[in-house]
């Protein structure tokens, strides 16, 4: 035992990769489990909010509906219909999944714990953001019918028109930190105030861009059920179905995780400075707050059409989210000047 | 003969009688008794499209819209003294709004042709009434009647493939009549292949010189259609540029049905044509055997009736709320409509036993008395039922986001509607106030004191909005109902109630006789012929009965509003988009079966 320690003790590196890569496992399933219960919460969210129960019958509150739905789906037969491109269509789904996963290794999630600090942490989060199109594209494109494409057209003008002012609407919050590391961002933030304040349009403009991209309604246009039958994923059961889904909702725990880090103090919060163990509970409990607000908003909104989305992107939040960094810009030179 | 039917039948000091017996000569017509009261004239087949094109547009106060078109197989048909020989008959049935009831009865007109010959010919009336199309390849699928000149003259309910025409006598009517049905590979490809859509085939082109069209089949099973209704799109992008709406796939052949069961036993059959209207639909069929027989129906049942059919919009139309904001996008309305349902069928479910399908009236009355304690059900329903209509105007009617989706789309012009035979909302929305409640009271509805809402730019919002204020307007005329129910019999004391009388079957010999015939055949309607319009929950339905003086009908026509509905879809929508064509799907509320019957 001793030898071991010894071992571990007379090589830090090594075991410095270690731990980094046990939190890393332990972030990663935490993430895929927190999304799947996200499942739950949202369907028992949305029975309480429609007068009606949601799921209750497995496990204390229907918590292990979750697990029952997992083993039907990963015993579901694994079906390709024969006249679409198989290789694109196997793609498409781990795309979606495993870029969602990657985003969430840029998330400091207390001071100590994070998969990794990188000092461009923002703009990896917006390439990766961008690359998370193609799955859906590509699903769209491979499937071979004709409403799986246009939910592939929809969600790539969507998410091109809905990209070019998210990234325009963190640059404010870049330039009150100083950088483009995420973790910076929190410290920041920490001492001199939460950015919701200065950046409240900023804010605006971000959520809803960050709704279009992970098409949760009342951007959900590619998958409108109502229009396109199921748009996207149409063809798409069993597993590679369950990827989109879980996907989706990886989704939206990470546009929360990485709002709270952006504009709500990440981990930071009353106690957290004496009681470091507090960092975490704050960091939790603010992205239940918004992934709690993501249901309710699937709850209450209806869905606007494909070109009034595209005109809201482009006529009120573009000009939008360039006045916050105009604004932002002056008032950062002005603090400089004096 | 002509020259003294017109102080023979009532209703001939009829003006447009007059005026088309002055313009055509009287010689040209033969009037037709009719137990309804309709005027009702038979033309040659020669001389048919220019009355039509007359009533039309030479008159004052033109007949705008054909309500409806339809056939008799009349070879079978043993009472038919007075009429002109036919083997089969064309009936064309014609509305005005702007004629209101006259004292000799209905301003609307019914017009014959007698044809002649095992499948005979006769010229299309689509050149006149652009909605004659659909009505005429029906007359065409079911009794093989031929309308030359028709653009486009293929079977519409039943399958392409199929063979021979229902409605014809010689058609068999039960399935144990044909042969075992076998479905093997090769008419399994073939059936598949007749389903393929060829734009040529409608006139359509696949592309222009630089794009081809996308052809998208919307239905028959789509989320958003509503039932087994199939609508193929010509695109370019999400841009329909035209559009064939494709129906039958519901079809059960519920008028071939009513000539094989007794005049009682088809009443549960007419739950299920709107089948969300329930007892709305025994209404006009138990009122049209009541004209033919001649039946009083006491104060008490006619009240109840309204009362019931009332509760029955109010729950059809909360699904339609329910089901159109779902179709916008919105996720929760549906299932507070549905709570609000459950209220209103629970009290149904109190009143008539049954909750979708209560087949309740009985011809001559109802099943039942009203339960004791009902008026405490209705009136909490009523106390119940506006406070949630103020929440929904507040959540979802006014919500920016609905009315961003539903404003302008699909929007039509009155002229456009009664040009298409629409009713009910659909032509309400339009500015044109024209509910059959007032303009041809029925069944006591002159006694009550209600709005009809209107809207103005005829799109997709106003239909959402009318619809709300007419449960309202329906809560209004039940709480009338509670307070002013009248007392006395709930059926008519008349031999051909069903079921007959009972009172006295025990007490001598002949009653008991008449009793056990009435039960076991069912009653005899005396021959004639009727039809009752009532607005039901989608728009006008209407049963049009002939007798031929047995325990069956000898034909039973149902125009239903979501028919008519349905083929307007082209029209309205050509331009918009995908998203416009789901919103306008709902926002005509319409189930299948009582598209396709």
């Amino acid at each position: 035992m001793d030898a071991i320690a010894n071992w571990f003790a007379s090589h830090p590196q090594f075991t410095a990769a270690l731990i980094a890569c046990i939190k890393a496992v332990v972030i990663l399933l935490g993430t895929v489990i927190v999304a799947a219960w996200m499942i739950w919460l949202e369907r028992r969210l949305l029975g309480l909010w429609q007068d009606r129960y949601g799921p209750n019958r497995i496990g204390p509150f229907g918590l292990g509906q979750v697990i029952a739905d997992m083993i039907k789906i990963f015993f579901k037969e694994d079906w390709i219909p024969p006249f679409v491109d198989k290789f694109t269509f196997i793609l498409a789904p781990a795309i979606a999944m495993g870029l969602m996963l990657l985003m969430f290794a840029l998330i400091p999630v207390t001071p100590t714990w994070g998969v990794a600090d990188f000092n461009v942490g923002v703009l990896l989060f917006l390439a990766l953001a961008g690359l998370e199109v193609y799955a859906v594209m590509l699903g769209g494109w491979s499937s071979n019918s004709k409403y799986a494409l246009l939910g592939g057209l929809r969600v790539t003008a969507q998410t091109v028109s809905y990209e070019v002012f998210m990234g325009i609407s963190l640059m404010g919050i870049v330039m009150l930190a100083g950088s483009f590391d995420l973790r910076q961002v929190v410290e920041y933030q920490a001492q001199n105030g939460w950015n919701i304040i200065p950046q409240f349009f900023g804010f605006c403009a971000f959520v809803i861009a960050a709704i279009a991209v992970v098409h949760r309604t009342p951007f959900d246009l590619p998958e409108a059920e109502s229009e396109l039958a199921a748009g996207f994923h149409t063809e798409y059961s069993g597993m590679k179905f369950g990827m989109f889904f879980v996907g989706e909702y990886v989704g939206i725990v990470l546009v929360s995780a990485i709002t709270v880090v952006l504009f709500f103090g990440g981990w930071s919060g009353p106690g957290v400075a004496s009681h470091a163990w507090l960092a975490f509970p704050w960091f939790a409990l603010k992205c239940l707050f918004f992934m709690s607000g993501f249901i309710l908003l699937r709850a209450s909104l209806p869905r606007p059409r494909y070109d009034q989305m595209m005109a809201v992107g482009w006529k009120v939040c573009l000009p939008l989210s360039l006045i916050n960094l105009l604004g932002t810009a002056a008032v950062v030179l002005a603090g400089q000047g004096s | 003969m002509a020259d003294d039917v017109p102080h023979a039948v009532p209703g001939l000091d009829n003006e447009v009688l007059r005026e088309l017996y002055a313009r055509f000569g009287a010689d040209a017509f033969v009037a037709q008794p009719t137990k309804d009261g309709m005027p009702t004239l038979w033309v040659g087949a020669e001389r048919i499209i220019e009355v039509l094109r007359f009533l039309k547009g030479g008159i004052a106060k033109p007949y705008k819209t054909l309500y409806d078109l339809t056939a008799v197989d009349e070879r079978l048909r043993k009472n038919r003294q007075g009429l002109p020989p036919a083997d089969f008959t064309v009936v064309y049935q014609l509305l005005s709004v702007e004629r209101d009831m006259t004292r000799a009865g209905t301003p609307d007109l019914r017009l014959k042709v007698a044809l002649h010959g095992e499948f005979p010919h006769l010229p299309t009336a689509t050149t006149v009434y652009a909605n004659a199309n659909w009505y005429e390849r029906e007359v065409w699928d079911l009794f093989g009647i031929v309308f030359d000149g028709h653009p486009n003259l293929r079977r519409i309910l039943l399958p392409p493939r199929w063979v021979g025409h229902p409605l014809r006598k010689e058609h068999p009517a039960r399935a144990t009549e044909f042969d075992p049905f076998v479905l093997d590979q090769m008419r399994q490809d073939l059936d598949q292949e007749a389903l393929l859509f060829k734009p040529e085939e409608w006139g359509m082109k696949k592309g222009t010189e630089n794009e081809d069209y996308m052809f998208l089949n919307f239905g028959p099973n789509h989320p958003a259609a509503h039932g087994a209704f199939r609508i193929v799109l010509q695109m370019d992008g999400e841009e329909i540029v035209d559009c064939v709406p494709d129906i039958g796939y519901h079809h059960r052949g519920a008028e071939k049905m009513g000539e094989r069961q007794s005049w009682h036993s088809y009443i549960p059959y007419t739950d299920r044509i709107d089948y969300l209207g329930g007892v709305m639909n025994n209404l006009p069929y138990v009122m049209t055997v009541e004209k033919l027989a001649g039946i009083q129906v006491p104060p008490r049942a006619q009240t109840v009736r309204i009362m019931m059919s009332e509760f029955f919009r109010i729950t059809s139309h909360l699904l339609f709320y329910g089901t159109f904001l779902q179709d916008v996008g919105a996720m929760s309305p549906v299932f507070y409509a549905f709570v609000d349902r459950q209220k209103a069928y629970d009290v149904i479910e109190a009143v008539t036993g049954f909750r979708m399908h209560p087949a309740w009236f009985r011809i001559g009355g109802l099943a039942h008395d009203l339960p004791q304690g009902w008026e405490r059900l209705v009136r909490e329903f009523v106390d119940y039922l506006p406070k949630r209509l103020d929440d929904y105007q507040k959540a979802a009617v006014e919500n920016s986001l609905v009315i961003a989706r539903t404003r302008d789309v699909a929007a039509y012009t009155t002229a456009e509607a009664l040009e298409w035979g629409t009713t009910g909302g659909g032509l309400r929305a339009t500015g044109l106030g024209y509910d059959l409640r007032k303009a041809r009271p029925y069944c006591g509805y002159e006694n009550f004191d209600f709005e009809v809402p209107t809207g103005s730019r005829g799109d997709a919002y106003d239909r959402l909005v009318l619809r709300v204020e007419e449960m309202r307007q329906s809560v209004r005329i039940i709480k009338q109902c509670l307070e002013n129910m009248p007392s006395g019999p709930y059926k008519a004391d008349h031999p051909l109630t069903t079921p007959p009388p009972k009172d006295r079957t025990l007490k001598d010999i002949e009653t008991l006789i008449t009793h056990f015939l009435q039960v076991s055949w069912g009653p005899v309607i005396p021959a004639g012929e009727a039809c009752t319009m009532v607005e039901a929950t989608k728009g006008i339905n209407s049963y049009y009965l002939t007798s031929d003086g047995s325990t069956m009908s000898y034909r039973t026509r149902i125009r239903t509003p979501s028919y008519a509905h349905l083929q307007q879809i082209p029209s309205a929508i050509r331009g918009e988009m995908i998203a416009d064509l789901v919103v306008y799907v709902a926002s005509i509320d319409f189930v299948m079966a009582d598209v396709d019957r």
